[in-house]
């Protein structure tokens, strides 16, 4: 114990990614096909990553969490991330949407009471924000609530929700008829929440992407989270800027992934007479996919860094990261498909699942068409040379 | 510089308008003239905690609290006194 004790932050951290490597490439990555084809996450899985603290890496350690600051969050993320993309989906939705929400804007009980249990795995946190009509104007959501005596009233539905299926405890946004957007604690036995799974999805396949239904929910007035009204400006905006962090890692982890795989069948598959990996024209997707991959994990690592030193203009740089990691990792698990050929095609290699996963990462957490409008905003204020008096 | 000051100085940093086209007085709610984007409100948060130096609790979180550079500033004042 007392060799922990005297490592440096640092070393800490950076031993426990290390872990997180070893773990992801030995016990998860084994299973990403299983996991995808079957269409679960298996518990046993979740479990052990709960024992070693990986459920909430990013939480302080006074709640169950390994209190990584975001640099390491993120590399971390990339380790799960690479091996499988559902389980990293769990990490994005438990630990970063929910566990940084509540973090931020939960009271001490509703901290106390929820961050250790999701820490431990013994609640799994969704976070119930996409709805059949609303996707991109989130502030619209229509699911309604009402108040009455001590308690608020939550009638509608959410769609797209990430282990709506399998989590028991939601954070879910929903307006009054003041359009006041407010977010609430609902746990999944509260009478009248139901959820229903989504099938034939494209990807995360194994994320228990669900339906959830609430009719005459009744919330305790204690399930507020935040301020009455703070639910867009404040609460979701919390959560889907460390959702953008981490889908910005989620894309350079399947970018690396898919340049492992490209590079791997082209140095073994032989056509003419010759290694793929002697085709000048395979060498330049690789040499492409390489740069590209290394130019998004550089963006993400700037990102993190100004995330941890708390940078003005942090928030921009993550939706850059997000923006261009995804975009990475689309074009580049392409390539990988193009290198593998018809075998790119078929689930008996990593690559197509690369491909579906990717797609994902272009839509989830905002679409790359709202990245591009608050980035341009943010260029076209901070670049006109007019502005720089 | 003074408080109201460098708060707009942030205001108008994070706006997306173009310059002739954003006239606000102190008094002015930032969020009604649709001056700014949905990533604003907490890029202010995070402005004021760290320029100031303080928290922003939750009981601070009327949206009131940052609807206009004077009510900012008085938010400011509150804390750091």
């Amino acid at each position: 114990m007392s060799h922990i004790l005297d490592l440096t932050q640092e070393e800490r951290q950076a031993q426990i990614v290390a872990g997180a490597e070893r773990f992801a490439e030995e016990q998860i990555g084994p299973r990403a096909r299983e996991f995808d084809e079957a269409g679960v996450l298996a518990d046993d899985l979740i479990q052990d990553m709960a024992a070693r603290g990986y459920l909430t890496a990013n939480l302080p350690t006074e709640y169950g969490g390994l209190g990584l600051d975001p640099v390491y969050y993120g590399l971390f993320q990339q380790a799960i991330g690479k091996a499988d993309c559902a389980t990293r989906t769990l990490i994005t939705v438990h630990s970063a949407l929910c566990g940084e929400s509540l973090l931020r804007w939960g009271n001490e009980e509703q901290k106390e009471l929820w961050l250790p249990r999701m820490a431990k795995g013994e609640s799994l946190a969704a976070f119930a924000l996409s709805e059949p009509n609303v996707g991109t104007d989130a502030k619209s959501v229509e699911t309604c609530y009402r108040k009455v005596g001590d308690t608020y009233v939550l009638n509608g539905n959410k769609k797209w929700i990430s282990f709506g299926d399998k989590a028991d405890l939601f954070v879910v946004i929903a307006g009054n008829d003041q359009g006041q957007v407010s977010a609430f604690l609902v746990e999944r036995d509260f009478p009248g929440v139901t959820t229903r799974p989504l099938k034939g999805m494209l990807a995360g396949r194994a994320t228990h992407i669900a339906m959830i239904e609430f009719d005459n929910v009744e919330v305790p007035v204690a399930n507020l989270v935040g301020k009455e009204g703070g639910g867009f400006k404040y609460v979701v905006s919390t959560a889907l800027d460390h959702g953008r962090y981490s889908i910005a890692w989620a894309g350079v982890s399947i970018a690396q992934e898919a340049v492992d795989h490209m590079v791997s069948y082209a140095r073994q598959r032989k056509q003419f007479g010759k290694r793929l990996a002697e085709f000048q024209l395979i060498k330049g997707l690789i040499a492409d996919a390489t740069t590209e991959t290394h130019a998004a994990r550089a963006l993400c690592l700037k990102a993190g860094e100004m995330r941890k030193n708390k940078a003005q203009d942090a928030v921009m740089e993550t939706t850059m990261a997000k923006y261009f990691a995804s975009k990475v990792a689309m074009k580049v698990a392409t390539d990988c498909v193009q290198v593998h050929g018809g075998n790119g095609c078929i689930s008996d290699y990593p690559a197509e699942r690369l491909f579906r996963e990717a797609k994902m990462l272009e839509i989830i957490e905002g679409t790359s068409q709202i990245q591009q409008e608050i980035i341009s905003g943010y260029a076209l204020r901070k670049y006109s040379k007019a502005c720089k008096r | 510089m003074e408080l109201n000051q460098k708060i707009r100085s942030f205001i108008e940093s994070q706006l997306v308008v173009f310059e002739d086209e954003a006239k606000f007085e102190d008094d002015d709610n930032i969020f009604e003239m649709g001056f700014v984007n949905s990533l604003f409100a907490m890029q202010l948060l995070e402005y004021i905690e760290s320029e100031f130096s303080v928290t922003v609790d939750n009981d601070d979180l009327d949206i009131k609290n940052f609807s206009t550079v004077n009510n900012i500033s008085a938010l400011v004042n509150r804390k750091v006194g």
